[in-house]
């Protein structure tokens, strides 16, 4: 069970309090009645699904119910850092959001090697 | 029975050895084993009260039900798993003989054998064993496909497999605890208590834990390791006494560290009362601690391996630690003429005890050329024969060990040595398990031949044997510094270790034919693995998964590195490079008892209740479930059932009028300056046009275009807006708008609250409605024309604040009463005891669903299922096309939701009245189609409608609304029923009588 802070309650507090919110930084389009079916797509549908470094939203859905955004690793499932909603991008010092490759079926063959 | 001492009148076993071990004689208790009775002393588990009776023999193995013995002292054992039963719903099966400790009264059977332990049937399986390979089942049972379900499945699982779980429900109360450490210690041998009082003496909380019932570890057998200038064993008690005064630290003996998952949480089972004579009705059997620690130093220690060698699997043949258990600890001397057989010094030490003891060493028949000199030297002293540069290459006995078949390493001759016992050591493997939980990446350690914990995934540390750190004294120095503090600490072994080996020994090499098990619970040898690898199995997961090594419920603490190093050997490739298996939680089994702990029975699933749940049920509701809830499905009176109490609340409610509990109805006060600017971004709908007194129907598209919810939102003043949502919806559309007012609206002005739980709502339906709740009104005229059809606003009713909603979910006059939850009831009385009068009824949802069908009126989720625009519903009226964003309104203009020939909500009527459609149904145009046929869409509501005479139904079809005046098909299983298309109201077409 992962344990995440807070950025408001400024608490470490466990999982159950929590619920993700998918990925962080898609700002709804200002006039988005106007956008085209390309821009919706790109708003609305598609989502990188990176392994490593990623940027999602929780709620705080049993504490103190705001929404915030976390830097966390996927491999490592460790928390590199939680921020206000509203606050733009915050880089993690060291690690980079750089694409990976990904994975092949021989790469994780040689894993179990 | 009594657990009360009567001395030497009682017969403790012939292999007990007085004045050895370290149980009190005085206090006994009685058990059975398959009938027979014995006695034990208190602190004897079931493994040392058995051997102290000289039986070794305790089950029949997995898959060729083989005789097998008690083989360790630990949690690791393979081979004896018990049925031990307190009576005939206290029986747990699968019990390890070498954990369970004996209570008073135990009733313990042996498993997997028929007819009994001694004869047993399935043994005919060891002979034909030439035709059970590894991989049998896979290559022998597949075809035909349908057999395996009816016929090969339930015959192998019968004839393997292993205990019974008891029919009765689990008398037992089961308990869990959260808790937060600083440090938390796993394992309270030598390496643990002394990091435990490194850890302690800074002030830190620390949590240790050890799964046996005192703390020790391995001092329970080493005897030759002092502390402190004492007995290593009772330092570790003196220690653990001194540890527990101290306010900061609290031990958990009797507890399992199985889990080790993210962020330092930890899961613990603790044994609570197992062991006790008769547990009080208050004590949990067991607890389950969720731990969060910030710290956590492994001392979980090393587990004995056996060795690998032709029929190395007879009762009677054990691990030498064990031995040196059973001897040191429990004063039991596991034979009277004992044999020897190690790769490893620290057998030697087993065979001293015993020898000090008066037990005779047969020989230690050493493997290697060269043991260690110190522990050669001491079985000289002792006049104890040792055959170095010797292997065991057999063994004899049906029902125990009788002998030892001796060679010389690469020679033929041999020599038969009788023995009643054999203890066998191939060294030892580092519990790495909780450290690879963590995530921590071992590495293979070539020297020593042994994984180790390399790289660490969290704030963790290894200490002591886990961490191959065997000499007493750097293992002492190594856990002060985990533990982050100071402790004055000396430890000392008389002899150091040496040796070890991986793989099968002499005798059962790949040349052979013989049965050398690697995997005593799953019945692997090492003919086995060989064979998996000939078969193609090249990555251990593969070789792992074809033979079933370590896979048994001991997870392969034994067998794994035998099994890698004789697929290493097999592949010719090096131990890393072959790889090693995951090690997943738990470590040792855990009951489902333990982890459901208190969420069983009611707890399991709570039950959300209205404020009138009790009064329905007291009319004789029956109640059905939504989402969490208990709704008030139907009213039966005496001799009604669903279909005649449904027809008769339906023909009430409109003749008259019903009285309907709505509270369950999600509500959510949306207040602030800028909350009719905020609805109108999340509902299709125009909410700044509504006037304070008055309501309206919403829908909330989400923002691909499709219904999310729907619901009637009354606007009591300029400010504040009484919102009503789906009784399933409330929780996700409170998210939903949550969201989007906090990270997309942040600018708006506006509080959301849930009110679902502050609102008794109580509807009041029909043409006497008004009638009915009229003398209870205060403060509100409700007459028809100050108070028309979606009208709102405060009042009071019986006295009680009250908000009257003037609307209908039937077509009919109606009202909705809301009043504080506490009043519920009360209010509710009143109003029914004045309806019933009138002649009116109570119904439920059944009731609610059948009139709204009548009219036409969709239930989202059922009518729509995540794929259906406003337009689709019928419902294009409710989005306003004056408005320039609400959510939804960029995805409404998407190609496929404006395209023609979308489903769109319609009616259906059968051709024969009476046929009631069947929900779910498909529809088709032509039913001489052949299949696949195409499908138009589906049945989405069907019922009987005794108001309409009639069955109604609704349906999404495709190009519906187009279709209107067509015959389609619906074909079922026996028969096809012909369908007219209609729009969606069936009663009252014109509407008048909800203006009423």
């Amino acid at each position: 069970m992962l344990l995440i802070h807070c950025p408001y309650c400024e608490e470490d507090r466990s999982e159950l309090e929590f619920r993700w919110a998918g990925e962080a930084h898609i700002a709804r389009p200002d006039a988005i009645a106007d956008i085209t079916d390309e821009e919706f797509a790109e708003y609305f549908f598609l989502r990188n699904n990176e392994k490593g470094l990623t940027y999602e939203r929780w709620r705080h859905i049993h504490g103190c119910g705001r929404f915030f955004n976390a830097a966390r690793d996927t491999v490592s499932d460790r928390f590199l850092m939680t921020y206000k909603a509203g606050l733009p991008k915050q880089p993690v010092p060291g690690v980079s959001a750089t694409e990976k490759t990904v994975e092949t079926y021989e790469q994780t063959e040689g894993d179990a090697r | 029975m009594s657990g009360s001492s009567h001395g030497s009148t009682k017969n403790l076993g012939a292999f007990r050895i007085k004045g050895v071990g370290r149980l009190t004689p005085a206090r006994t208790s009685r058990f059975s084993f398959d009938g027979k009775s014995y006695t034990a002393i208190e602190g004897d588990t079931v493994a040392s009260a058995l051997l102290a009776h000289g039986v070794h023999l305790v089950g029949r193995s997995f898959k060729y039900h083989r005789p097998r013995g008690v083989l360790s002292a630990g949690p690791e054992e393979p081979n004896a798993l018990l049925d031990v039963a307190r009576d005939s719903a206290r029986r747990q099966p699968n019990v390890r003989a070498t954990v369970q400790e004996v209570f008073d009264g135990a009733k313990i059977a042996s498993q997997n054998r028929w007819p009994s332990l001694a004869f047993d049937v399935g043994s005919v399986n060891n002979l034909l064993s030439p035709f059970f390979p590894a991989g049998f089942y896979y290559k022998t049972f597949k075809w035909p496909q349908e057999a395996w379900e009816k016929v090969y499945e339930p015959i192998i699982r019968r004839a393997a497999g292993l205990g019974v779980a008891p029919k009765e429900e689990d008398p037992d109360r089961y308990a869990n605890r959260f808790a937060h450490c600083d440090v938390l210690i796993a394992g309270a041998g030598l390496a643990g208590l002394t990091a435990a009082l490194s850890a302690a003496a800074t002030g830190a909380e620390v949590i240790l834990v050890d799964e046996q019932p005192e703390v020790g570890g391995a001092l329970h057998f080493d005897t030759s390791t002092t502390v402190d200038g004492k007995n290593g064993f009772e330092w570790a008690q003196e220690t653990a006494a001194k540890l527990a005064a101290m306010p900061n630290v609290r031990i958990l003996t009797r507890t399992t560290v199985f889990g080790y998952y993210n962020h330092g949480f930890l899961g613990l089972a603790e044994r609570v009362s197992d062991h006790l004579n008769r547990p009080g009705r208050e004590t949990p059997r067991e607890r389950l601690w969720q731990v969060r620690a910030k710290r956590v130093v492994l001392a979980a220690g090393a587990i004995e391996r056996h060795m690998v060698f032709p029929n190395n699997d007879r009762p009677g043949i054990l691990l030498a630690s064990a031995a040196r258990t059973f001897l040191n600890h429990y004063g039991v001397a596991v034979g009277r003429n004992v044999g020897v057989y190690t790769a490893h010094d620290s057998a030697y030490e087993a065979a001293f005890d015993l020898k000090r003891a008066g037990v005779s060493i047969a020989a230690i028949v050493d493997c290697r050329e060269r043991p260690g000199e110190a522990v050669l030297a001491e079985a000289r002293a002792l006049g104890i024969n040792v055959l170095t540069g010797h292997s065991v290459t057999d063994t004899s006995g049906r029902l125990r060990i009788k002998s030892m078949t001796v060679a010389r390493n690469g020679n033929m001759d041999i020599r038969k040595m009788p023995i009643d016992a054999l203890i066998v050591s191939a060294g030892w493997t580092p519990s790495v398990h909780l450290f690879s939980q963590s995530r921590g990446k071992l590495r293979w350690d070539e020297a020593s031949q042994r994984f180790l914990p390399d790289i660490y995934a969290q704030d963790c540390v290894s200490v002591g044997a886990c961490n191959g750190t065997d000499e007493a004294s750097s293992l002492v120095h190594e856990a002060i510094a985990a533990g982050g503090g100071a402790a004055s600490v000396s430890a000392e072994s008389r002899f150091g270790w040496s040796g070890g080996m991986i793989g099968a020994a002499e005798g059962a090499g790949p040349d052979t034919r013989v049965k050398a098990f690697v995997d005593f619970q799953h019945d692997v040898t090492a003919k086995d693995i060989r064979l998996a690898v000939r078969e193609g199995m090249h990555s251990i997961e593969h070789i792992k998964r074809f033979t079933t090594n370590g896979m048994a419920s001991d997870q392969g603490k034994l067998s794994n590195m035998h099994g890698l190093a004789i697929a290493a050997e097999m592949l010719d490739r090096p131990i890393p490079q072959v790889g090693l298996t995951t090690f997943r939680a738990p470590y040792t089994p855990v009951t489902y008892g333990t982890l459901v702990a208190h969420s069983r029975g009611e707890l399991f699933d709570p039950a959300r209740k209205t404020p009138m749940h009790d009064l329905e049920a007291a009319e004789g509701a029956e109640f059905e479930d939504v989402g969490n809830w208990k709704r008030a499905w139907y009213f039966p009176k005496r001799g009604e059932n669903l279909s005649s109490a449904v027809n008769r609340e339906c023909r009430t409610v409109r003749d008259v009028a019903g009285v309907f509990d709505a509270s369950t109805l999600g509500k959510i006060e949306v207040v602030g300056p800028d909350a009719a600017q905020f609805l109108n971004l999340l509902y299709t709908n125009a909410w700044d046009t509504l006037k304070p007194g008055k309501c309206r129907y919403g829908i909330m598209t989400r923002e691909d275009g499709f219904v999310y919810d729907d619901g009637v939102v009354g606007r009591l003043a300029e400010d504040r807006f009484h919102v009503t949502t789906t009784t399933g919806g409330a929780p996700r559309v409170l998210h939903h708008m949550e969201d989007y007012l906090q990270t997309e609206f942040p600018h708006l002005k506006v509080w959301l609250t849930s009110t679902t739980e502050q609102w008794a709502v109580i509807a009041v339906q029909g043409p006497k409605a008004r009638e009915i709740i009229q003398p209870f009104v205060d403060g509100l005229d409700i007459s028809r024309e100050a108070f028309p059809h979606m009208s709102v606003a405060e009042c009071t009713v019986m006295g009680v604040p009250a908000r009257l909603f003037r609307m209908s979910f039937t077509g009919e006059l109606g009202f909705e009463v809301n009043v504080p939850a506490d009043y519920g009831s009360a209010v509710w009385m009143a109003i029914w005891e004045r309806a019933k009068g009138m002649g009116a009824c109570l119904y439920g949802t059944e009731t609610m669903h059948v009139l709204r069908a009548e009219k036409g009126y969709i239930i989202v989720g059922q009518d729509t299922d995540g794929t259906v625009t406003p337009e689709d519903a019928g419902l294009g009226w409710a989005v306003s096309k004056k408005k320039t964003d609400f959510v939804g309104i960029r995805g409404l203009k998407r190609p496929d939701l404006v395209r023609d020939g979308r489903k769109q909500l319609v009616g259906l009527l059968t051709n024969r009245p009476s046929d009631v459609l069947e929900e779910g149904a498909q529809i088709v145009g032509d039913p001489n189609q052949p299949k696949p046929m195409t499908m138009l869409g589906h049945v989405t509501s069907a019922y009987w409608s005794e108001n309409c005479g009639r069955s109604i139904a609704m349906a999404l079809v495709a190009g519906g609304r187009s279709r209107i005046g067509q015959t389609l098909y619906v074909p079922m299983k026996d028969r096809t029923i012909a369908v007219e298309v209609t729009d969606t109201g069936f009663f009252d077409k014109e509407g008048g009588r909800i203006h009423g």
